[in-house]
């Protein structure tokens, strides 16, 4: 069984992990200005919905070029977020979201991503 | 309620929203070790990916770039730019875990994907503290477990598994990436950040790349969001809550009739600055 990618995986952990590693491991990074610890606190919501809004936005083709994306995704991101907002449930949130991209995909309405 | 109730209810909480995530890391996983299979890894190379870089999109990426021959400098180079996001995450727990070790944060470091700080910054932010156990739970319970359990049996059982895209797998990340984003919104500086920081992601996206854009919009949307001045920022709702109405919507609308939400939930202390 071959095993040459696992020089591979340890290269790219010591490609990750200082970013990972690098606040939580400097000193003093918690006695920062208070406008710092603002933004900070501000990191979560907007990396997030960042995550989410090119996840569901942006498609990534063969030839590496990116593209604007708009199908049923939208609509059960959409669904998930009324959700969890209303009802404070994200496992709630995550079925639903599924729920409505499989009926799609099965009646034809919506496309099979790639 | 004590301080042990809200320990209780926000663990309770916590492990909902982890089991969400377990189960959206499992399908992603599965699909991972699926594409590893079929990019020609062994299922001691799949499983050192998923073990020693534990970054999905990163992992994803090396697949398709093994695949296509690309040099390993530059599948180590990508690697660190898709995952430069980290350093954002580490920064924002670093004042609520201050006080935890330096050998366990360093073990906590390599266990942060977006997924535990996602359910850890919300579980801090509910109890107003850090609450090391629930980092643990929503790093290695809902996210390592069940993506090395997934990677294996992707790269083992893979071939008699029907498409996973007819089972929605693909819109479990976005969904959940966005659920636990309104989870964090509790005023408008908040809603400000995540707007733009989407807004701004997509754009670079499109223009540059993905892992770019998201970077970008982690960085510009908190910036944006300090452009709310404190007074108004300091007017707090969690989205959803009829408290929430009244500070959302556009004056004139139905928010001028809602009525102040008694059961609203708690205001998590430090608008402004956390305070583990």
């Amino acid at each position: 069984m071959s095993t040459n990618l696992v020089l591979l995986a340890v290269l790219m952990f010591a490609a990750t992990y200082p970013s990972r590693a690098l606040g939580l491991l400097t000193p003093g990074l918690d006695r920062l200005p208070r406008v710092a610890l603002e933004y900070l606190q501000l990191v979560g919501p907007a990396v997030l919905a960042a995550l989410g809004a090119v996840n569901v936005m942006v498609v990534v083709g063969d030839d590496d070029l990116t593209s604007f994306h708009v199908g049923i995704e939208w609509v059960a991101v959409l669904l998930c977020l009324v959700i969890v907002a209303r009802r404070r449930n994200l496992f709630l949130g995550l079925v639903a979201a599924v729920a409505v991209v499989v009926a799609a995909r099965a009646l034809g309405f919506a496309a099979l991503p790639g | 309620m004590t301080g042990d109730e809200a320990l209780r209810a926000s663990r309770r909480r916590l492990l909902a929203d982890a089991f969400g995530i377990a189960v959206s890391n499992g399908g992603f996983g599965f699909v991972y070790g699926l594409s590893a299979r079929d990019a020609g890894f062994s299922p001691i190379e799949a499983m050192a990916m998923s073990t020693i870089v534990f970054a999905g999109a990163a992992q994803f990426a090396a697949v398709g770039y093994v695949a296509s021959g690309l040099a390993w400098p530059g599948i180590v180079l990508l690697t660190a730019l898709l995952n430069a996001r980290h350093l954002l995450y580490s920064a924002a727990l670093s004042p609520w875990l201050r006080d935890v070790p330096l050998a366990r944060r360093a073990g906590m470091a390599h266990l942060l994907t977006d997924e535990a700080f996602a359910l850890s910054i919300s579980h801090f932010r509910r109890l107003g503290r850090a609450d090391e156990r629930g980092f643990w739970i929503g790093a290695i319970a809902s996210t390592f477990i069940p993506w090395n359990l997934a990677t294996l049996a992707g790269v083992l059982l893979g071939a008699q598994i029907p498409d996973p895209a007819r089972l929605g797998i693909d819109v479990i990340f976005p969904a959940a990436m966005v659920g636990l984003a309104a989870g964090l919104i509790t005023g408008r500086r908040e809603l400000v950040a995540a707007i733009v920081g989407a807004g701004v992601a997509v754009g670079g996206a499109l223009a540059l790349s993905p892992a770019i854009g998201i970077v970008a919009g982690g960085i510009a949307g908190p910036a944006v969001g300090l452009l709310i001045p404190a007074s108004v920022a300091g007017e707090t709702a969690p989205l959803g809550t009829p408290a929430s109405v009244e500070h959302y919507a556009m004056p004139g609308t139905h928010a001028d009739r809602a009525s102040p939400a008694p059961d609203s939930p708690a205001v998590p202390p430090g608008t402004g600055a956390p305070e583990p």
